[in-house]
């Protein structure tokens, strides 16, 4: 590793990686100092102390004793967050985008629709992974697009696959629930790929609610071939009817708001849990998401009528969304997704501009996913109990110059390398009299 | 258009360019005089903005200064400034920049909605499309324009697509609520011409349509093709002129290509890879003319020193990288490792929500920076969003700093322009105030977002 230049952050930096080759999961970790914003009952506490064992949180707050044998993180003048989660993606599912043999988040033809899992084809060694982790971004949703047709020549189908929950750390155990949601399109994207028409993919879906019904209560009777035939295969029927059973959610990326009141009257149709992605105009029917208790993973950046099913775009719609009491994430949009999901941060610092309060727009990249996705017992504030996913910043990680110092993953300190930053030192040492190959 | 300011202009652009000789050549380019500007400042009054932190753009940070319009020009910047009869605002707590320029746009010719009927930036037809220019696709009800103003954007240049090796003319604009794109361009601002290196050429034709350029050869063979039929077009034009022979029929594509050549239009070059614009400086130098800027330039920072020798600007984004192969190696610091080389660093948008917060990406790089221990101030960063790109267009003159003389574009923001936290309070553009945050009655809406539900009454 190339030495960092900057002399407070680069002493820290280095001090940290030396901990890195031991075993630190296993022992008993103290960060003391900071200001943790636990995004927890605990709320935010000054010079406080995180103690962690065995990658979970065990204890947060002012007054606790250090345990003799813990390792100690000075973290003084720090602020330490929950690890961030990006809403809606495909890191790991990707390296170059217009390189089709790393694009494993589509599929040509029509093979599968629900039942599509893209869970087997994450890569935790992708470049997107380290680039995003050291960045803050602990935890992913990863799913299957939803482009109508992607540069590659690629499409989706209404229903579109299966997504799941990883972490970003270098551990195996990656998958913190595969298969939370089925993935669905309706507007404008859910109309092409139904033949022209967003009823039509209203009744694709509706269509296959019933059969998934029908077939969960009669698989015996299916696989002797005694039943009608059905609009998918016995795989997607399958994912689906778990999402009935309320295994699993229904996630509907929409935007105009007549779209979204339709989508929520197939959730209370079927009884289903839904979450809205996308949602521009969400904020024309947040009194009917809040009724409804349905979650938005909202394009918090998007302001412009980038198409007809968006003409309602303003910056506003997350702090009108918090005021009427509708959940949300922020992120999974094309400026805060996949290889820049990073931007999260300055996606919540614009929602925080432009009227959201600041502690709600940190919750809208941290435990807001986690309980949209039902993870909150695991992840997204600092509590007791908790995963240890956490990263400690210089500042306010909303602020566009803020970094992360340390990010830790499962109570393990994630390396704060990545391809970006090798590229970065390389070319920072421009004495050097031999070729960039060589240093 | 007057004539003499558009020679002062390209002649401070383009390094070395022979006043005398482009000045004649200049009044006999025949397109020179077509779709000729028809910008009216909006009605003005002196204004004299009091107390502000105020980034000058020549790299001065200013503490509890004043900034005095009169006319539509700057007419002081300093400390305790007074002027009878100004309309005096307080702008205590509030920072002061030259207005925001971005070099890369597809505004107008990408429109917001994007739909097919829209989609008029990019002529997909042949590799030197060099004869289209951007201003006869600018569609000025574009939402987009407002939405770049309320984040204190007042001149853009507006860019045919990277599709073909030579896109076409480029315009900058004022970013005034026009009826048509006279009534925004820039008056004065030379054309570019767009040109593009790399995968999208390849794609397009080779791959896509089966004819040349197939390769990143093939395009260096298609540029040097042209530039050796442009020479030759000039070549019997100017014989004909001194009667030797008959004047070669008027050929859109050879004039623009000419234009360069004489330093009257600047090559604007979409350019990703560092050995690709090494080439591409090469190339330049072999036909005798300069480029101004590359953009999207992701691996600037490999070749900093080529740059700052040719004097070429590298733009980029804070942090686009991945999405094609040649984005592959995209740092957020490369603006800052071609600043430090002494070279020409600039932050471009190429998008819609981008251009509404060129500040916040420029703020990415400062931290980013920072952390690789490079300390860049407030009022050395600015010039990434203001007179550096108004270098690059040949109108570094005329806008870019707060400079005495120079047109009053002046953006005032609630706090400093690179916190997330800030908006743009006002936007002047030549002294007349054109956006005021508070005011949302007077603030410019477009055809198309009259009555929306969202639109309330003034950009948002």
């Amino acid at each position: 590793m190339n030495s960092a230049t900057g002399p407070g952050p680069a002493v820290f930096a280095l001090a940290l990686t030396a901990l890195i080759a031991a075993p630190v999961c296993a022992e008993v970790t103290a960060i003391t100092g900071a200001t943790v914003h636990t995004v927890g009952p605990q709320g935010s506490i000054e010079n406080a102390m995180v103690l962690i064992e065995d990658g979970i949180v065990t204890a947060v707050g002012n007054d606790l004793e250090i345990p003799v044998d813990a390792r100690r993180i000075d973290a003084v003048g720090k602020v330490v967050t929950p690890g961030l989660m990006t809403p809606m993606g495909q890191i790991g599912l990707v390296e170059v985008d217009a390189v089709a043999g790393t694009v494993d988040f589509i599929q040509r033809g029509d093979q599968f629709s629900a039942g599509f899992d893209v869970a087997d084809a994450y890569n935790p060694r992708s470049s997107l992974v380290a680039i995003n982790r050291i960045a803050g971004i602990t935890h992913a949703v990863i799913a299957p697009d939803g482009a109508s047709i992607d540069q590659l020549g690629n499409y989706s189908r209404v229903l579109s696959g299966l997504a799941s929950v990883v972490h970003l750390g270098d551990a195996d155990d990656y998958l913190l629930d595969r298969g939370v949601a089925v993935i669905a399109q309706l507007g404008e994207t859910g109309g092409d790929l139904a033949a022209g028409s967003r009823a039509a993919a209203l009744m694709i879906l509706r269509t296959a609610m019933d059969d998934a019904r029908d077939y969960a209560s009669n698989r015996d009777a299916f696989e002797q071939g005694r039943r009608r035939t059905y609009s998918l295969s016995h795989t997607d029927l399958a994912a689906l009817s778990a999402v009935l059973s309320g295994e699993r959610k229904l996630v509907v990326d929409v935007h105009r708001a007549s779209d979204i009141s339709a989508a929520l009257r197939l959730a209370g149709d079927y009884d289903i849990q839904m979450i809205i992605v996308g949602g521009t105009e969400a904020w024309l029917v947040a009194a009917e998401l809040a009724t409804a208790g349905v979650p938005v993973i909202l394009d918090s950046i998007g302001n412009l009528p980038g198409s007809f099913e968006r003409l309602n775009a303003r910056l506003e719609t997350a702090a009108i969304l918090a005021e009427a009491g509708v959940k949300f994430a922020v992120g999974g949009d094309s400026f805060s997704q996949n290889h820049n999901a990073r931007n999260i941060t300055q996606a919540a610092g614009i929602a925080v501009a432009n009227g959201l309060p600041w502690a709600e727009g940190l919750a809208a990249i941290t435990l807001a996913p986690a309980e949209i996705f039902g993870l909150d017992e695991q992840i997204g504030s600092i509590e007791q109990g908790k995963r240890a996913d956490l990263v400690i910043w210089n500042d306010d990680p909303l602020k566009l110059q803020s970094y992360p110092e340390q990010v830790m993953i499962g109570g393990r300190l994630v390396p704060m390398e990545s391809r970006q930053t090798l590229l970065r030192d390389r070319y920072l040492q421009s004495e050097s009299p031999l070729p960039p190959a060589f240093r | 258009m007057k004539p003499v300011l558009f020679l002062v202009v390209t002649c401070l652009a383009v390094a070395g360019c022979q006043h005398d000789e482009s000045a004649d050549r200049s009044s006999e380019t025949s397109s020179e005089s077509a779709f000729s500007s028809r910008y009216a400042a909006l009605p003005n009054e002196t204004t004299l903005l009091r107390n502000a932190t105020v980034l000058t753009g020549t790299g001065e940070q200013l503490e509890a200064a004043d900034v005095l319009m009169q006319d539509g020009k700057i007419a002081a910047v300093g400390n305790n400034l007074s002027h009878e009869g100004a309309l005096v605002v307080d702008a205590s707590g509030h920072w002061v920049t030259p207005g925001i320029i971005d070099l890369h746009s597809h505004l107008g010719v990408y429109p917001s909605p994007s739909v097919e009927a829209h989609a008029d930036g990019n002529e997909m037809t042949a590799a030197n499309t060099a004869e289209v220019w951007a201003e006869h696709s600018v569609w000025p009800q574009d939402p987009g324009f407002v939405a770049a103003l309320a984040g204190g954007v007042t001149s853009l240049q507006i860019l045919p697509g990277s599709a073909n090796l030579f896109g076409g003319r480029s315009v900058t604009v004022k970013n005034v609520p026009g009826r048509t794109v006279q009534d925004m361009k820039f008056p004065g601002a030379p054309h570019g011409l767009k040109m593009a290196c790399g995968e999208n050429p390849k794609r397009v034709y080779g791959f896509g349509k089966g004819v040349a350029p197939f390769t990143r050869m093939g395009n260096v063979a298609g540029y040097r093709k042209a530039w050796i039929a442009a020479a030759d077009y000039r070549t019997r034009s100017e014989k004909a002129l001194n009667g030797d022979g008959d004047a070669p029929l008027r050929d859109l594509q050879l004039e623009t290509l000419v234009g360069v050549l004489d330093g009257e239009i600047l090559v604007h070059n979409h350019c990703y890879r560092a050995d690709e614009m090494a080439i591409m400086l090469d190339i330049a130098e072999e036909f005798g003319y300069r480029i101004a800027s590359f953009h999207h330039a992701v691996e600037a920072y490999k070749i900093p020193d080529l740059l700052a020798d040719s004097g070429t600007c590298a733009a980029v984004w804070a942090d686009w990288w991945g999405f094609k192969m040649e984005a592959y190696d995209g740092i957020v610091e490369n603006a800052a490792l071609v600043d430090k080389a002494g070279a020409c660093a600039i932050v471009h948008s190429d998008d819609d929500l981008g251009i509404q917060r060129l500040n916040q990406e420029t703020a990415k790089i400062i931290g980013a920076a920072a952390r690789a221990g490079m300390n860049i101030t407030p009022g050395h960063a600015i010039r990434w969003i203001t007179s550096n790109p108004a270098k690059a267009l040949g109108i570094g003159d005329l806008v870019g700093t707060l400079e005495t003389g120079k047109m009053a574009d002046v953006t005032v923001w609630a706090g400093d322009p690179f916190s997330v936290y800030t908006k743009v309070s006002r936007v002047y553009i030549d002294g007349a105030l054109v956006y005021d945050r508070d005011d949302p009655a007077r603030n410019p809406v477009t055809d198309f977002t009259l009555g929306s539900l969202a639109q309330q009454g003034g950009a948002q």
